[in-house]
């Protein structure tokens, strides 16, 4: 439930274009994004980057520092997200349907974890979405993402 | 291996999950409500949710394999989490059953409530890969 009912109306009036860094500095800067601290990086018509640096605190297992599985699927979850309003131009209230990860690797200890989220279709109640997560370099995935989005609130509440 | 208690990792911690209780020798983990796990005002964050379903998975997977005298530690190779109600402010619950358990893998299943144990919010479905044997990691 990366988002739901539009308390991002206050910020992102009506008929005005979404802009993923302004809404981030809501998302990744209060509750758990702001646990994480999830940071804007980038976007295009149809996705939206965040990063999180690592931390301690984040971490699943102290012997090797890696981060718990459930940071990157935070991260994915926002930028996924994000990516559907992005690619429709405007915030719509929606819940996360389902979301699955795919662990290619483990993110190194210290490193700092993007995620990229890509809105791949919309439809009037669906947005489909896939992503990665990598450390740097979007040729080196640490993991993949799926998963779908359903609008919420106007339609039903 | 004997039965000893199981450290929460520090992502575990930080949340303030703490073991609550066991089902079916497998332990509950129990996850308050703050600013902290929070998405939309007054609800879990999704991936919160999924933080305590990993938890409750890999502590169900750790008691599983003492269960059977092995010491293996497990890499998780993907989840899938299927959000079923929002989450409310309040305590939530989560455990998780290994389904199977063979010498390359664990199936896992966890489950995440709040009132009620048959009205899950979040079910997560997770593969583990369980690897050699610790002393040989070091």
């Amino acid at each position: 439930m990366a988002f739901g009912k539009p308390d991002l109306g206050s910020i992102v009036p009506k008929g005005t274009e979404f802009d993923p860094a302004l809404v981030n500095k809501m998302m990744g800067k209060f509750g758990h994004g702001g646990f994480l601290d999830m940071e804007y990086v980038g976007h295009g018509a149809d996705w939206v980057e965040l990063a999180i640096d690592w931390r301690e605190d984040l971490v699943a297992d102290p012997d090797t520092g890696i981060l718990a599985s459930a940071v990157i699927i935070s991260l994915m979850d926002n930028a996924t997200s994000m990516s559907i309003w992005t690619k429709l131009g405007e915030f719509r209230p929606q819940v996360t349907m389902d979301l699955r990860i795919d662990y290619l690797r483990p993110s190194p200890s210290g490193e700092r974890v993007y995620g990229r989220g890509i809105c791949y279709h919309l439809t009037n109640s669906i947005g489909f979405v896939r992503g990665f997560a990598h450390n740097g370099n979007p040729d080196e995935p640490l993991a993949h993402a799926s998963g779908t989005f359903i609008r919420i609130g106007d339609r039903i509440s | 291996m004997t039965d000893s208690p199981i450290a929460l990792p520090p992502y575990a911690q930080a949340l303030d999950m703490t073991i609550v209780d066991e089902i079916d020798g497998a332990p509950v983990i129990g996850m308050p409500f703050a600013d902290r796990v929070q998405g939309r005002p007054g609800y879990l964050h999704g991936g919160a949710i999924s933080g305590l379903l990993e938890i409750a998975a890999i502590a169900a997977v750790h008691r599983a394999l003492q269960a059977k005298g092995s010491d293996s530690a497990i890499k998780q190779v993907n989840v899938t989490v299927d959000f079923m109600r929002g989450g409310l402010s309040q305590m939530t619950y989560a455990v998780g059953e290994v389904t199977r358990l063979g010498r390359t893998m664990a199936n896992v299943e966890a489950r995440a409530w709040q009132d009620d144990r048959d009205k899950p919010i979040a079910m997560g479905h997770m593969h583990y890969l369980i690897k050699a044997k610790r002393e040989d990691a070091t």
